[in-house]
């Protein structure tokens, strides 16, 4: 899995945000629009999309969508 | 692995009991409007009546149905009561049920404290009772009333129903095919913290704490850790599904109906799309009743089947997922099925 896809594919979880903001650095937790529903859709994406089911606990503990992705790859 | 298969057992009949009240659903967080929360949540409307407890409920399911299938109410050997809201702490409330229905003295009876996987739990319990012969016609009440000391406080999710399925010895008959399962580990994922044994009902258990997200609740509020939740039900309940389809070379793609507990549509429609069952071979009921819990999959049923009272010959794949967290999926097929109308209390 590539980190330039699965950026693009979190930030299409994002209806208002630019895609432009989204890098491997992001802290996607700490952005406007994130809520609990965003929370749902990633973790909807990433099981669609990889097939790995993120706990609660995997987006709590990722800052930064770097630590997401490292998070779903270790899954794979 | 818990794969169930019980011969000799059909289904016969449905109904379901729900109070007269229409509440429509609000968002009770702050970050969201109404539209967004039930346009994400699924749940338009739902029966809410605190006078009435989940047994109130299914006794008048159950006496609308012991009357549209004509049974004599001495025939009746077994009832099983499914509820996370029963009558008392003690005695349980099949018991209770028991007397109230006017059944015979001769009859089983029995309690099951469970939730979302409740129907697909106490059917499998009515069927091996049933599949030997030695109990004939036994009915299996389900449900929760979310009776709570402040109905403000009430989870705009949750609506109150209390269903009755009516359960039959017929020699010869496919019968249920069953796969349980259960994750204990997630017993905090969706609880109701105090009132128990653990953790007494105490001077503190009315006071009212509010979370990160601005929603009030107090010691015996439920609540539910909301991606843990959506994560296990998105994987756990397909799973379940496809292990008991592959255990008896079911084809999904010629099943009838899929029926699901209506957890929440986000939830929904998810497992929907991972079984590939198109929107005509869904019954849902959580848009008009909301989730009612362990009574989700009869009520839907019953809600899908208003225009008909009789079922032929169909099959159904039903899968119940969440508090515990426990999980059951049940394969079976009706032919001439009575469909109580809906009973309004």
């Amino acid at each position: 899995m590539e980190i330039k896809t699965f950026i693009e594919n979190v930030a299409d979880q994002f209806d208002e945000t630019d895609a432009a903001v989204f890098t491997p650095e992001t802290e996607f937790k700490e952005l406007d629009e994130y809520s609990s529903l965003v929370a749902l859709s990633l973790i909807a994406m990433i099981d669609d999309e990889y097939d790995v089911t993120l706990k609660g606990d995997d987006i709590r503990n990722s800052k930064t969508i770097q630590d997401m992705f490292n998070i779903v790859k270790s899954k794979l | 692995m818990a794969f169930l298969d019980f011969k000799n057992v059909r289904i016969t009949g449905f109904s379901a009991g729900v109070p007269k009240n229409v509440v429509k659903t609000k968002s009770r967080n702050p970050k969201y409007s109404d539209d967004e929360f039930i346009k994400n949540v699924g749940v338009v409307e739902k029966r809410i009546d605190d006078s009435f407890t989940t047994s109130d409920l299914c006794y008048h399911a159950a006496e609308q149905l012991i009357a549209d299938l004509n049974w004599d109410k001495k025939e009746i050997d077994a009832l099983i009561f499914v509820s996370q809201f029963p009558d008392y702490v003690l005695p349980a409330t099949a018991c209770i049920l028991q007397d109230r229905l006017g059944l015979s003295r001769d009859c089983y009876a029995m309690d099951i404290s469970s939730g979302c996987s409740g129907w697909v739990y106490g059917l499998s319990s009515v069927s091996s009772l049933i599949s030997n012969g030695g109990v004939k016609k036994a009915l299996l009440l389900v449900g929760d009333a979310r009776r709570i000391y402040d109905v403000k406080l009430l989870d705009p999710l949750f609506g109150f129903a209390g269903c009755a399925t009516a359960v039959e010895y017929q020699e010869g008959e496919n019968g249920i095919k069953f796969q349980m399962g259960t994750d204990g580990s997630g017993f905090d994922a969706i609880i109701t913290p105090e009132g128990g044994a653990r953790n007494r009902f105490n001077e503190k258990s009315l006071d009212i704490d509010v979370d990160e997200d601005g929603v009030q609740r107090n010691g015996l509020c439920s609540r539910m850790k909301g991606m843990d939740v959506f994560s296990f039900a998105i994987s756990t309940a397909p799973k379940s599904v496809k292990k008991l389809a592959e255990r008896h070379q079911i084809d999904l793609s010629k099943v009838n109906y899929l029926v699901l507990h209506q957890a929440n549509k986000r939830i929904n429609d998810m497992i929907v799309k991972k079984l590939g069952f198109d929107e005509d071979r869904i019954m849902e009921s959580m848009s008009t009743f909301g989730n009612t819990s362990s009574a989700s999959i009869p009520m839907s049923i019953v809600a899908s089947s208003t225009t008909n009272n009789y079922i032929e010959r169909k099959t159904f794949m039903t899968c119940g997922f969440g508090v515990g967290l426990s999980w059951g999926t049940a394969y079976f097929e009706l032919e001439n099925c009575i469909i109580s109308k809906i009973v309004e209390v």
